[in-house]
């Protein structure tokens, strides 16, 4: 057949070498990959909150948040649970092996809306993961923004994620950092508790020059919310990150649907004024 | 052009590609290559499957990957002719490109329609259609040649360049001039036509019907009797959800494809993510997602709901449940007795 062969196939990933990968906790490991194609790694641009979607051939293709920052070009982290088929095919891999990627996906935070604000992000479990790329990415542009607030809640010390990274960001005096988990131990030197206790020690905030992240698992959403709320953070400025199943990445699929919306193409960022009008968003 | 032209003029068409169109295959219409123009079947029925089959098929590999990593299959792209596709059908294609041609374009749907001429028939109102409800009887785009049925003779629209270009192979076939009585008989078929149906339903009203009853008791009565079968997804002309699976070749673990085939909304894992929550366990939710697609919106930019009246889940569900059951139980509160 004489075909297009030289139309981009938005569905062919393209090969990424695994540089280095470590530990978080059990069961939960960090990844660098790069391109192997030098150019396409230095030019892959993203804003924090996007995604990709990563393949082993043969055992299949999931979407991953994107836990590095686009300030730092070149690398591309990501944060992953042992959960299923493909991440324990992904904990198989060793340094310098080859995945494939495609991406990135998805529309990232509303930067344009956060620039000249005071920024509040909260974490809640494995919800760190995309938000370690606003953090950095807020620190490493550190004069768009007002003062920066990074609360991070785990169950128990050992399901706290980059500790040793977290812990060092409390040295930086141009960030806020508070952290706390469910159950604590005797050597944890944080606050215990559930992350919305955490709220209590913010300074005052001018809900007008303020703006809010929130990503954790679907229970928390509704009480953090409810703490923006409390510090009249508006509605439109709160912005929080979903998890859906995805096959595609790209609206084709129809597994990530939210009534008329693609969460991998009108989200994983909603703002919760976004939410409020759909009733089976969380 | 005159009736007794019109198998000669078809067979013509096969100069432009591959003849495709309605035929029986072990006694049901089905859209298939056409190895003779006598396998036609030109009918008011509709095939079991729609054509969404001829573009989005129901299992075909999109890549193979080996050790390099992966390379795109185009090999389902020819040229084709679809013959017999009546107007509820080229709706449902107009409302499947807004999915699959929007940016970034799905190659394998773009290509495969780009290759396509579509060849439409006018049809009649059979048992359940409700294209009159829907507003999609009519076709005015998405065709390159339209033939409506007037007995003696067709009136053939022309839609496209390509079109055109088949037209004008046999012209000889062809009378260019409409005459006032020609007007009269069209004029009077759509007429016949349009009474000619037995169902209909509020289509129009359904968008608001379905924001107001989101949390309505309807839905749960549905629920206890819905199979979660999916046949109401694979026969449903503008369902464009599926899966994706990774195949490795019997005798090599470097090497195999990756497949695509159709997917439901109504399976339990369809939302189900890793670490077992799944967004829409209850078989209430699933089916107010599909009927949300159908009756309500359909994609943020896609403009339309994606019910286009073809009536097929009125034929189907094995329990009942269609675009007629659930407008009517969300209109009147009342689930319709079997």
């Amino acid at each position: 057949m004489t075909l297009i062969e030289t139309v981009e196939n938005p569905f062919k990933p393209k090969a990424a070498r695994i540089v280095r990968h470590y530990d978080l906790i059990k069961d939960h490991r960090f990844f660098q990959i790069r391109h192997i194609d030098m150019a396409k790694a230095m030019s892959f641009s993203y804003n924090p909150g996007q995604f990709i979607m990563l393949s082993i051939p043969g055992v299949g293709e999931c979407p991953f948040s994107i836990s590095s920052t686009p300030s730092r070009p070149g690398i591309l982290e990501l944060g992953v649970r042992r959960v299923g088929k493909l991440t324990e095919s992904l904990f198989q891999k060793r340094d310098n092996e080859v995945v494939y990627i495609r991406g990135p996906y998805g529309n990232g935070f509303k930067l344009d809306k956060m620039v000249d604000k005071d920024l509040i992000i909260v974490a809640g479990g494995l919800g760190v993961i995309p938000l370690r790329s606003i953090l950095y990415y807020a620190l490493d542009n550190r004069d768009q923004f007002k003062r920066v607030f990074f609360l991070y809640g785990a169950r128990t010390p050992n399901e706290f994620l980059f500790k040793t990274e977290f812990f060092q960001l409390k040295n930086r005096k141009d960030i806020e950092c508070l952290y706390t988990v469910d159950k604590s131990d005797a050597e944890w030197p944080h606050a215990t508790g559930v992350v919305t206790k955490l709220f209590k020690n913010l300074p005052e905030i001018d809900p007008s020059e303020t703006t809010a992240v929130v990503v954790g698992p679907p229970v928390m959403y509704k009480f953090v919310i409810d703490e923006f709320l409390k510090l009249k953070i508006p509605k439109n400025l709160i912005q929080l990150s979903l998890e859906r199943r995805m096959k595609c990445g790209i609206g084709k699929c129809g597994h990530c649907a939210i009534e008329h919306l693609y969460t991998c193409m009108d989200g994983p960022v909603f703002t919760y004024w976004d939410t409020l009008h759909f009733r089976e968003l969380i | 052009m005159q009736s007794k032209f019109l198998d000669v003029f078809l067979e013509s068409l096969n100069k432009f590609g591959n003849l495709y169109g309605p035929t029986y295959k072990n006694k049901v219409l089905s859209y298939d290559r056409l190895a003779n123009i006598s396998d036609l079947v030109l009918t008011d029925e509709h095939p079991m499957i729609p054509i969404k089959k001829l573009f989005h098929p129901m299992k075909f590999t999109m890549l193979h990957f080996n050790e390099m990593g992966f390379t795109p299959d185009y090999s389902t792209i020819e040229k084709r002719v679809i013959l017999g596709v009546h107007p509820c059908e080229i709706h449902s294609l107009l409302i499947l490109d807004s999915v699959f041609m929007r940016e970034p374009m799905d190659p394998y749907y773009a290509q495969l329609r780009q290759n396509s001429a579509i060849i439409g028939f006018s049809c009649l109102p059979t048992e359940n259609s409700l294209c009159f409800s829907t507003d999609t009887d009519i076709v005015e785009e998405g065709f390159d040649l339209f033939f409506v049925n007037l007995g003696e003779y067709f009136l053939v629209w022309v839609g496209s360049s390509l079109g055109h270009d088949m037209i004008y192979e046999r012209e000889e076939f062809f009378d260019k001039n409409v005459t006032h009585d020609d007007i009269q008989e069209y004029v009077e078929w759509r007429q016949k036509k349009n009474k000619m149906f037995k169902k209909s339903f509020e289509f129009d009203s359904m968008p608001d019907i379905m924001e107001l009853s989101y949390e309505s008791e309807i839905w749960e009565e549905f629920a206890k009797i819905c199979l979660s079968c999916g046949q109401c997804s694979m026969v449903c002309p503008t369902c464009n959800c599926y899966s994706v699976t990774d195949v490795f070749d019997v005798t090599n673990e470097q090497i195999g494809r990756r497949d695509r085939n159709w997917d439901s909304c109504m399976y339990v894992d369809y939302s189900l993510v890793a670490g077992g929550h799944n967004f829409r366990a209850s078989r209430g939710n699933r089916l107010k997602l599909w009927y949300g697609h159908k009756l309500k919106t359909f994609g943020k930019d896609y403009g339309r709901p994606g019910c286009v009246g073809c009536g097929r889940c009125v034929d189907s569900c094995p329990v009942d449940i269609n675009v007629l059951t659930i407008s009517e139980a969300l209109t009147t509160k009342e689930v319709p007795e079997k």
